[in-house]
């Protein structure tokens, strides 16, 4: 069947037309070498088996859907963060091609990034000239204000010196020596893109910070910076203000990408929108203290650096997932400012709470596995058992062991927490056979968990865990990026979309005609 | 007072790691605390503080365990022969796999885990041969290693290899504030050595900070895995560690070398005898030509 203007069949269904069905399997027969169905069903219901799970948590050099991606991701989003900021890779193009891709496919929106583009005989001679003309095509193209500079494996592997290779750039004329060009190095292969986040916040913060650390006076600007980590929720950042506004507390966002992940069609491309000013980050040494949402993200480098050199307390919170946690959140803001938590917020936070009590009927004792990066997990465990969920596999590609202990301390806390597996360190396809062994009610995590579904569906309905789509990336849904998960209003998000998915669950199975439907109510 | 860092360069088998101990010994007798940081995969950089054979690796115990943060400081830092710190960074086997990313592995990690936090006057980095890719100039990038001790003799290749590290370091010095300190000389025992060196030290724009003379010594403390100046602390070797120790402590010349050409380095050869003027007509002349030239009569 050949397409016509007038009646276009997309992918599916056209491929389940008769004559493309038939093509394929002629194809399938005589050129892919394809097992018959029956094999390819016994191996699958063979990986479903305890023996498979057994195989499967012995694996040691393998990693199989992975939930995590690299250093320079998180670099390349820290520094979309900031005014007039271009992000630069020092390395090959295809790695920054999959950086823009990603982003791309999640925000729906273009990702303006660099890279130097070494090849075989940068690999051989270094990248300083590719650093070089780099720098200065740059520069004479997007005009930046600022270049930041992270780094790909192959320029770590070699061992190339981005801070001499910069500075040697400037020397030598090709930009000028006032340029702004704040530097991490970000290898791949340690830790993954909250690492490369840490790493490259740390970099701008140094750069423009460290020589005049003197003149600074930390509380001197009466305000608070707010660190938001590797944060892929626009509505985030847009809640982080809000509440910062209302309760009257001068802040400082470091990294804010909200505009420029965000930008509107009205004919115009903006390659640069929105984010932190050089001013504002001059001037953040002088805050009361610097909060980072993301506190095991921003766990290491930044960490230290701001306690070390600008000597600001760098007080530990808890992302503020969920209601105790943003209380806490909330009540630090007002304790280092001394201003009131406002009734507006207060209004908030019992709207929360009533649609808590509204759906606590659906939601008590339900069994959630969830997956992501750690202080996501972290908030998201504390947020379900406040809503009577019970955490049932809770695992994270990228967490350090002492991450896992906390977390191990929280779900033991907590009456809801006591059934809780930890996965540290595991992947997605290890999750699969968990969820094999012990069915959860639903799935928390980004779209890559929509394999695990297919795959429990072919197992049969009784198997089949729906996935929650919250996380990063995801892109299978759209516009979701835009919401928010932090805070009452992103708890409401939250526990809006997870008690209707239970609701279509319970719906789809109460379905049948004259069987279930004696429970396919309308009130719910 | 701020922690002096010391990177130790040279050409292969010159007697880099030897020589470092030593001296590090020197300095710790005076009451200085050092940390020796071996930048080499054969791992050999801090034997005769630990009298061991090789120290385990920062790189060999991140592989068992699975990754480098698996690791603790405790774990890779070895205290010996008075008080000093040994860690060694290690990397593959010859041959395979890429040794300078060993280094930046290493040095990462103890950055992360604090080990220069820790009350220390001096950093000794031991560093493989040549500087041949990025990774072994590590310890020489922006605030790490400013001092740089070449170690040579008076042999013609270590001369060359001494020079090329030079260039290595004008490259980094030029962005930072990684200088040359000086030429350690240890003696191989070849003619006018010393004058031949600080010949050379001169044309750098440094000096040769110590001579070191050949001692029987050095190979007897050697095999007992100890430095000379544990092994016998009365014999004369240990006087000469002891004085390039001091010459160390109170060294202020620190620059940016001057690299010399192949020619001037060559011209600096054939002045001291070590190379002797080429004939360039016989360049690409057969055995047979020879025979032809030798038999005709001349004209």
């Amino acid at each position: 069947m050949s397409q016509s203007a007038e009646h276009i069949m997309p992918c599916h269904p056209l491929f389940r037309e008769p004559e493309y069905k038939d093509m394929l399997a002629a194809k399938a027969a005589q050129f892919e070498d394809k097992p018959d169905m029956d094999k390819l069903e016994e191996v699958f219901q063979w990986t479903t088996s305890p023996e498979y799970k057994e195989l499967n948590f012995k694996r040691e050099a393998l990693t199989i859907n992975p939930a995590k991606a690299c250093q320079p991701l998180g670099a390349v989003l820290c520094a979309l963060g900031f005014k007039d900021t271009l992000p630069y890779v020092h390395g090959s193009q295809g790695c920054v091609a999959y950086f823009r891709s990603y982003f791309n496919r999640h925000f729906k929106e273009p990702i303006a990034c660099v890279s130097d583009s070494m090849t075989e005989d940068a690999a051989v001679f270094g990248g300083h000239p590719n650093m070089n003309t780099g720098l200065q095509n740059a520069t004479a193209l997007y005009k930046p204000n600022i270049i930041a500079v992270s780094t790909t494996c192959m320029a770590e592997v070699i061992g190339d010196d981005l801070h001499a290779f910069i500075t040697n750039a400037k020397k030598n004329g090709f930009i000028p020596m006032e340029a702004h060009t704040p530097s991490a190095h970000t290898p791949s292969f340690v830790g993954s893109h909250t690492t490369g986040y840490d790493n490259m916040m740390e970099g701008i913060l140094r750069y423009f910070t460290l020589n005049e650390v003197h003149e600074k006076q930390v509380g001197s600007n009466g305000r608070i910076n707010i660190i938001p980590g590797f944060e892929t929720y626009l509505g985030n950042y847009r809640l982080l203000r809000r509440y910062m506004e209302a309760m009257g507390v001068g802040y400082t966002m470091l990294s804010d990408p909200s505009e420029v992940l965000d930008t509107p069609a009205d004919g115009t491309y903006r390659m640069y929108a929105g984010g932190t000013t050089v001013e504002e980050i001059k001037d953040a040494p002088n805050a009361i203290d610097t909060l980072m949402v993301q506190p095991i993200c921003m766990g290491t480098k930044t960490r230290k650096f701001i306690q070390d050199t600008w000597g600001q307390p760098a007080t530990a919170i808890h992302p503020p997932m969920g209601l105790a946690w943003t209380d806490a959140f909330l009540m630090k803001v007002s304790e280092l400012s001394g201003k009131p938590i406002p009734p507006s917020l207060e209004l908030e936070r019992g709207r929360l709470v009533d649609m808590m009590a509204d759906s606590q009927a659906w939601l008590h004792g339900k069994k959630v596995s969830l997956y992501g990066d750690p202080d996501f997990v972290m908030g998201m465990c504390q947020f379900m058992m406040e809503l009577g969920v019970e955490p049932l596999h809770v695992l994270i590609h990228n967490a350090s062991k002492q991450v896992g202990k906390r977390l191990k301390k929280i779900l033991d806390e907590h009456p809801f927490g006591q059934s809780a597996q930890l996965h540290i360190g595991r992947d997605l396809w290890h999750l699969r056979s968990l969820v094999f062994e012990e069915r959860p009610d639903f799935m928390i995590g980004n779209s890559y968990g929509k394999f695990i579904q297919r795959d429990t569906r072919h197992k049969g309905e009784a198997y089949e865990v729906p996935l929650v789509r919250i996380g990063f990336p995801i892109f299978d849904r759209h516009h979701l990026h835009r919401c928010t998960t932090l805070g009452y209003e992103g708890g409401m998000y939250i526990l809006t979309e997870v008690v209707n998915t239970l609701l279509a669950e319970l719906d789809r199975k109460t379905m049948g005609y004259g069987t279930t439907d004696y429970n396919f109510d309308l009130i719910r | 007072m701020a922690i002096r860092q010391c990177a130790i360069y040279g050409k292969g088998g010159i007697g880099k790691s030897t020589t470092t101990q030593n001296l590090v010994a020197g300095l710790a007798e005076l009451g200085k605390k050092i940390m020796i940081v071996g930048c080499d995969p054969k791992a050999d950089s801090t034997r005769l503080i630990l009298h061991s054979k090789a120290q385990s690796t920062i790189m060999q115990m991140a592989a068992d365990a699975g990754s480098v943060e698996d690791l603790e400081l405790e774990d890779v830092l070895k205290t010996g022969y008075a008080g000093i710190r040994c860690v060694e960074s290690g990397g593959p086997e010859p041959g395979v796999g890429c040794a300078g990313r060993g280094v930046i592995t290493a040095i990462n990690f103890l950055e992360e885990e604090g080990a220069y936090e820790e009350d220390l006057d001096f950093v000794f980095y031991d560093v493989l041969g040549d500087v041949v890719c990025g990774g072994f100039a590590m310890p020489i990038r922006q605030n790490k290693a400013q001092e740089i001790y070449i170690v040579v003799s008076g042999e013609m290749m270590a001369m060359y290899a001494a020079n090329n590290i030079c260039k290595g370091i004008v490259k980094y010095a030029s962005s930072g504030s990684v200088r040359l300190a000086g030429l350690i000389c240890n003696s191989r025992n070849t003619d006018r050595e010393d004058e031949l060196i600080e010949a050379l030290a001169r044309r750098l724009g440094t000096q040769m900070i110590h001579f070191v003379p050949r001692h029987n010594d050095v190979q007897r403390a050697e095999i007992r895995r100890m430095t000379v100046i544990e092994y016998n602390p009365k014999c004369i070797q240990a006087d000469e560690y002891r004085s390039l120790s001091q010459k160390i402590i109170d060294n202020k010349n620190l620059v940016v070398p001057t690299p010399l050409t192949m020619d001037e380095l060559e011209d600096l050869l054939l002045e001291f005898g070590i190379l002797e003027e080429e004939d360039e007509s016989i360049i690409g002349r057969t055995a047979e030509q020879e025979r032809m030239i030798a038999i005709q009569p001349s004209a």
